[in-house]
């Protein structure tokens, strides 16, 4: 435990978030958009629980941090998958650049 | 190198490994299962910096709850067995040197920063009770206000889902409920 350093636990979580952030760029489906930024909560639940156990182990803030995290995370991926559902029945398709109707 | 820092790498190397793998697939349902593989390996790792209870609420909303809704979305918007369309090679190249370069910047920052004061004398406390008490106590760092605003936005994003998501009602089944009624 005490032999890997803090420094190694935010490679993995920034490596992480780059990711996401990958997918983000790359993906056309919302989907799969979806999952990338799901990616990306996770790795700064990561950040927030490494920060917590190393520098401040008598307080508990980044542990409530990444619990409301997840909690908002979880109801923000229902609201998304209920857009992406509504846009399906009007659309036929849910590929991110058939979305045009707002485009100037 | 105990047995501890070996776990900690493979742990880590599961992680990273199924994420590239969740956000290069081309087929869809195995992105969602790389994903999947991604998320139980964090949990892993809370396990590994012993915050079980924050491990056991990850399997539980992530993988139990979240992918579960991500494959139940991807059967009922589309084919799941066929392909998904490739990016063009220069959204590609130039998305992986952002990503590269972002990790090489930012790892670079935390490798070189002096600040970290680690205080390893102290044990870390985090049962479960520590943390209910914390969390629905009113005085000493009590968490009990975004306790009550989160459950009312798990209310609204309840709603708000159904309201989206639902069937509108269309003409026919309006016409055919007259009819019986009128026989």
């Amino acid at each position: 435990m005490q032999e890997i350093p803090l420094t190694q636990i935010l490679f993995v979580s920034t490596a992480l978030f780059f990711i996401g952030m990958y997918g983000l760029f790359t993906r056309r489906n919302l989907i799969t958009m979806l999952m990338s930024i799901e990616l990306m909560l996770n790795s700064v639940n990561i950040n927030f629980i490494a920060f917590n156990k190393y520098l401040f182990p008598d307080k508990l803030d980044g542990l409530f941090f990444t619990l409301f995290i997840i909690t908002i995370a979880a109801a923000e991926a229902a609201v998304a998958i209920a857009i992406i559902i509504n846009l399906y029945r009007s659309h036929n398709s849910i590929d991110v650049e058939d979305a045009t109707e707002m485009k100037y | 190198m105990n047995i501890s820092s070996i776990l900690f790498y493979a742990i880590s190397a599961l992680i990273l490994g199924a994420g590239i793998l969740a956000v290069t697939s081309v087929k869809i349902f195995r992105a969602a299962i790389w994903l999947l593989f991604s998320l139980v390996g964090i949990a892993a790792l809370y396990f590994w910096m012993q915050v079980e209870f924050i491990a056991a609420i990850q399997i539980v909303v992530y993988v139990g709850g979240i992918v579960v809704l991500i494959i139940f979305s991807i059967f009922l918007t589309q084919n799941s067995g066929k392909e998904m369309v490739k990016p063009a090679i220069g959204k590609v190249i130039f998305s992986a040197l952002a990503a590269l370069l972002g990790t090489a910047f930012v790892y670079n920052l935390i490798v070189h920063y002096e600040g970290f004061k680690y205080i390893s004398a102290k044990p870390f406390n985090s049962n479960v009770e520590v943390i209910g008490t914390q969390m629905l106590s009113t005085t000493s760092y009590g968490f009990i206000l975004p306790f009550e605003a989160v459950s009312m936005l798990l209310l609204a994003a309840m709603v708000g889902c159904i309201v989206i998501a639902m069937r509108p009602n269309n003409e026919v089944e309006t016409n055919t409920i007259n009819k019986t009624e009128n026989n």
